[in-house]
C-alpha cells in the first residue's frame, strides 16, 4: 500500500493557481524525486505533504489517512536549513529528539543525538552554533535533526541547492548512503535533473507554473551505488536525462507562449473602438 | 583572425593576510583568439573569478600582464562588457533604461532614438520584447539576468566577460538562459571569456575549456577543445557522440581537484571568556539577520 | 607588520586625544561666553570651585538636601530602576501580544500610538491623582513613558521571527508554550534588547522631570532646589552628571545588545 498519496490536489494563493490536479503515490522505502523549475510550486507541494498547509481541493493521504497537520512522522529538511541560531548543532538536534522521544531517559536522548550527528559526520563540530558552521555543515545538522526523530517519511525541499557544487556532490553521496542504509521512504524536491537521477528510484517532473502539475514518472534503472562519472557511459542515463530535461523545458516554453498570447489578447481588446460619429 | 586577441601572461595574484601571504593564482598563461568563446572551469574559490576580474580591470595583478587587442589592460572600461552572477540592476530604472544607461555611455554620437532602438532590439533578442518598461522587482530572477545579458551585449564590447552568469539560477532556468546566451553570442561572435563550475554549461557554450587547478597557486591544468559545430542547439550538442565522453573527462578533472582539496580540519570554535562569555551563556544569542 | 601596529597605535591615540581637544574647545567657549555675553552664566572655574565638595566627596550626606553628587545619582537610579522594571514587566508581554495576535494588534495598536507621545509632565499629575504620594507617582510616570519602545520593538521582533523557525516548531508539534519559550523569545531577543535600551534612555530622561516636580531627593531634585537657591553652578554640575550617567547606561546596554546581535 502507498505510504504517501496526493489525490487530484489543487492549491491557489489569491488569484494564482499554483498547483492543478496533482496526483502522486509513493511506496514505502522508495526514493522519489520531484524535479521542476524554481517557483513552479515545489515548495507548495512540500508544504501540503508535510501538513503545513492544506489543499483547496483533493486529498493528501499518509498511510491511507488524510493529513490533518504537521507531524514528526514526516520529517522535513528545509532548503535554508532552519536551524535555530542560538543553539549549538547538538542542541538543535536535541530539541527535536526531546520532543519526539520525550519518554526516553535524558541519557538515551543524548545518545541518540550523538549517534545521528555521527551519521552525518559532524561529531567534531557538535558544540558549534550555526553561524560557526559552513553551509554544507548546517545542512548536515538539519539532516541529522530530521533523521534523529526517526520519521516514517523524509521530505526534503531542495536540500542542497544553496550549496556550492563540491559540497553538493559530497552531500548527495551522503544522502544516497543514508537512504540505502536506512531504507527510509524519501521524497526529494530538486531543480537539478542530475541530482534526481543520481539519487532517485523514480523521477516525477513538475511542469512549469502557474497551474503546475506532475508529469509521467520515469523509473531510474541504474544500479546503486551510482557513480556520477561512470553514469556518463550509461545509455539509459543519457536517455532519461535528455527526456526529462526536454519535457520540463517544453512545459516552460508552452507556458511562456500561452502567457504572451494572453497578453496580446488583452492588449488588443484594450484598443480604443472607433465609434461612428 | 588574430590568434592572440587576448593574452594573459604569467599572471600572479597574492593577497596579504594576517598569517602571511596567500597566493591565489600563479603562473597563469592563456591566449584567446578573436571571436573565440573560452571558459574557465574549476571549483568555487579556485581563483577563476580572480582571473576574470583582473581581465575586467576590476582587480589588479600582483605580477604579470594582460593585453587586449594590442593594448595593455590597466583599468576597467566599456570595451569589456561584464556579466556578473547577480545582474546588479538599478531597481528604480525600467529594463530598457537599465540597458540604455550603458548604451548612452558608449554611443554618445547616436541620437536618443537610435540608442533606445539598440536597447530595445537587444532586449527583444533575450526574449524580453514585452517587458521593456518593467522594473527589476517585477521580473523573475531569470528575466533579470536576461536584462544583465542585454546590458552587456548592447555595448558591443571588444571582449565579453561572464562571471558565473547563471550561478544564482536554478539548473533548469540556467539551461534556458544558456540557449539565450548562445543565440545572442552567435549574432556577432564577440570574443568571450566565461567562468563557471557547470560542466554542461561549459560544453554547450565554449570553443575551448580551460580547467583550472584548485587553489592556492591555481594555474591552467588542462585545456579541452570542444568539437561541436556551430550554430549549436542544446539537443544536437547533447546528442553528439563525444558529448558524454567530454563531460566525463571534465567531471573526472573536477573530482580529482576536489579530492585534493581536503575538508577543513576539525577544530573547536573559540569560546568567549570573561564577563561577556558569562553573559553570553546566560542569554541566548542570535545572528538571524544575515 | 611594524607599520601595521603603528597605524593602529596612532588611531588609538587619536581616539583618546581628539575628544579631549573637543572638550577643551567647548570649555574655552563657555569661559569666554560667561565673561562676555552671558554674565549670569557661572564660569568654568567658579563651577568647579562650587562643585568641588560634591564631586570630591560624592557619597557624603551632610543634610537632606546637601549630599554628594553620586549619592543623589544613586537615589535617582534606584527610582529609575523601579519604574523601568515595571515598564519592562508590562511592556514585554504587551509587545508579545501585539506581535502575535492580529486581533490584539488591530484593537490596541492605535491606543499605543496615541499614548506613546504623551509627555511625562502630563502623566505626573495623573500619578498624583491615582496614588496621592509623590514616590509612586514618579514611578508611575517613568513606567508609562518608558514602556513604549519595549512594547513596539518586542512586537516587531515577534513579527520578524522567520517562518522557517515556526515551521520547525510545527513539524515537531511543539506546544504553544514551548514554541514561545524555545523559539519565539530567543528569536525576538535582539529586538527586545533594542527596546530595553531605548526604554532605559527614556526612563533616565523622565527622572529629572519627575524629581523636579515631586521635589524628591536625587539629581533632578537637587538641580531644581539649587536653582531656587540661586546656586547656578550646581545646575551645570547636575546637567553634566545627568549626561554622563545617561551615556554610561546607554553604552552598557549597547554592549549587551551588540553581543546578542553578533553572538
Amino acid at each position: 500500500m502507498a505510504i504517501l498519496e496526493l489525490e487530484q490536489v489543487h492549491k491557489s494563493f489569491g488569484t494564482t493557481h499554483v498547483l492543478s490536479d496533482v496526483s502522486l503515490s509513493v511506496e514505502p522505502g522508495e526514493l522519489v524525486a520531484i524535479v521542476g523549475f524554481s517557483g513552479a510550486g515545489k515548495s507548495t507541494l512540500m508544504a501540503l505533504l508535510s501538513g503545513l498547509s492544506k489543499p483547496d481541493q483533493g486529498r493528501v493521504l499518509f498511510k491511507g489517512k488524510p493529513v490533518e497537520g504537521p507531524s514528526p512522522e514526516r520529517g522535513v529538511v528545509f532548503q535554508n536549513y532552519s536551524l535555530l541560531p542560538w543553539l549549538s548543532a547538538f542542541e538543535n538536534v536535541e530539541l527535536a529528539v526531546r520532543e519526539v522521544f520525550s519518554k526516553d531517559s535524558r541519557n538515551a536522548q543524548r545518545e541518540r543525538v550523538a549517534r545521528y550527528l555521527e551519521m552525518v559526520g559532524l561529531t567534531y563540530a557538535k558544540e558549534r552554533r550555526p553561524a560557526e558552521l559552513s553551509g554544507g555543515m548546517r545542512q548536515r545538522v538539519a539532516l541529522a535533526r530530521a533523521l534523529a526523530i526517526e520519521p516514517e517519511v523524509l521530505l526534503m525541499d531542495e536540500p542542497l541547492s544553496a550549496l556550492d557544487a563540491l559540497t553538493r556532490a559530497t552531500l548527495q553521496d551522503e544522502i544516497e548512503r543514508i537512504a540505502r542504509v536506512s531504507g527510509k521512504t524519501i521524497l526529494l524536491v530538486t531543480n537539478d535533473v542530475d541530482e534526481a537521477i543520481l539519487l532517485a528510484d523514480r523521477i516525477v517532473p513538475l511542469s512549469a507554473g502557474p497551474e503546475a502539475t506532475l508529469g509521467a514518472p520515469t523509473p531510474v534503472e541504474i544500479a546503486r551505488p551510482r557513480d556520477r562519472r561512470a553514469m556518463n557511459h550509461d545509455p539509459h542515463f543519457r536517455k532519461i536525462r535528455a527526456s526529462i530535461t526536454d519535457y520540463l523545458l517544453e512545459t516552460q516554453r508552452v507556458r511562456r507562449a500561452r502567457s504572451a498570447a494572453n497578453r496580446r489578447v488583452a492588449a488588443e481588446s484594450a484598443l480604443p473602438v472607433e465609434s461612428p460619429a | 583572425m588574430n590568434s592572440k586577441y587576448l593574452e594573459i601572461f604569467k599572471l600572479l595574484k597574492v593577497y596579504p593576510t594576517p598569517r602571511g601571504q596567500a597566493v591565489i593564482v600563479k603562473d597563469f598563461d592563456l591566449s584567446v583568439s578573436e571571436g573565440e568563446f573560452v571558459t574557465l572551469i574549476g571549483h568555487s574559490g579556485c581563483g577563476k573569478s580572480t582571473v576574470l576580474s583582473i581581465v575586467a580591470g576590476l582587480n589588479t595583478a600582483t605580477n604579470g600582464g594582460i593585453v587586449l587587442a594590442g593594448k595593455e589592460v590597466v583599468e576597467a572600461g566599456p570595451d569589456r562588457g561584464v556579466v556578473f552572477q547577480a545582474p546588479c540592476l538599478l531597481h528604480w530604472l525600467s529594463a530598457v533604461d537599465n540597458v540604455l544607461l550603458g548604451v548612452d555611455q558608449v554611443r554618445p554620437e547616436l541620437s536618443k532614438e537610435e540608442r533606445r532602438k539598440i536597447a530595445e532590439h537587444t532586449l527583444e533578442l533575450v526574449g524580453l520584447g514585452d517587458s521593456f518598461d518593467k522594473k527589476p522587482a517585477e521580473l523573475s530572477a531569470g528575466m533579470r539576468q536576461r536584462v544583465g545579458l542585454a546590458r552587456a551585449f548592447a555595448l558591443s564590447p571588444k571582449l565579453l566577460l561572464l562571471d558565473e552568469p547563471f550561478g544564482m539560477l536554478d539548473s533548469l532556468t540556467r539551461i534556458e538562459l544558456q540557449s539565450v546566451l548562445i543565440d545572442l553570442w552567435a549574432q556577432d561572435r564577440k570574443t568571450a571569456l566565461m567562468v563557471t563550475h557547470d560542466v554542461d554549461e561549459a560544453l554547450f557554450l565554449s570553443d575551448r575549456i580551460v580547467m583550472m587547478t584548485s587553489g592556492p597557486e591555481a594555474h591552467v591544468g588542462e585545456i579541452l577543445t570542444v568539437p561541436f559545430p556551430r550554430p549549436r542547439n542544446r539537443h544536437d550538442v547533447t546528442e553528439h557522440p563525444d558529448y558524454y565522453v567530454l563531460r566525463e573527462r571534465l567531471i573526472a578533472f573536477l573530482e580529482e581537484q576536489g579530492h585534493g582539496k581536503a575538508a577543513p580540519p576539525p577544530q573547536s570554535a573559540p569560546q568567549p571568556r570573561g564577563l561577556m562569555g558569562f553573559l553570553r551563556g546566560l542569554v541566548p544569542s542570535a545572528a538571524m539577520r544575515t | 607588520m611594524n607599520s601595521f601596529t603603528r597605524e593602529k597605535l596612532e588611531k588609538r591615540i587619536g581616539l583618546l586625544v581628539l575628544p579631549l581637544i573637543g572638550g577643551a574647545i567647548v570649555v574655552a567657549l563657555w569661559a569666554v561666553a560667561s565673561s562676555t555675553v552671558a554674565t549670569s552664566l557661572p564660569s568654568p572655574s567658579r563651577t568647579w570651585e562650587a562643585s568641588r565638595l560634591y564631586v570630591m566627596e560624592p557619597f557624603e550626606k551632610r543634610g537632606e538636601l546637601d549630599q554628594g553628587i553620586l549619592r543623589f545619582t544613586w537615589y535617582s537610579l534606584t527610582r529609575v530602576a523601579k519604574g523601568y522594571v515595571i515598564a519592562i514587566l508590562l511592556g514585554t508581554p504587551l509587545g508579545f501580544l501585539l506581535g502575535m495576535s492580529n486581533f490584539f494588534r488591530a484593537s490596541f495598536d492605535p491606543i499605543v500610538q496615541i499614548l506613546r507621545p504623551v509627555s511625562p509632565l502630563a502623566w505626573l499629575p495623573l500619578g498624583f491623582v491615582l496614588f496621592h504620594k509623590p514616590e509612586p507617582a514618579g514611578t508611575f510616570t517613568i513606567a508609562m513613558c518608558s514602556m513604549w519602545p519595549t512594547v513596539l520593538n518586542t512586537a516587531l521582533g515577534v513579527r520578524s521571527v522567520p517562518q522557517d523557525y515556526l515551521n520547525v516548531a510545527k513539524v515537531l508539534k511543539l506546544s504553544k508554550l514551548k514554541t514561545l519559550v524555545k523559539v519565539m523569545v530567543p528569536a525576538a531577543m535582539p529586538y527586545m534588547f533594542t527596546g530595553f535600551r531605548l526604554s532605559l534612555g527614556i526612563a533616565w530622561l523622565v527622572i529629572v522631570a519627575a524629581e523636579m516636580l515631586t521635589g524628591a531627593p536625587g539629581v533632578g531634585g537637587f538641580l531644581w532646589q539649587e536653582y531656587n537657591s540661586l546656586i547656578y553652578e550646581h545646575i551645570i554640575l547636575c546637567i553634566l552628571t545627568i549626561g554622563i550617567v545617561g551615556f554610561v547606561l546607554d553604552r552598557m546596554m549597547g554592549l549587551v545588545e551588540k553581543r546578542l546581535r553578533t553572538g
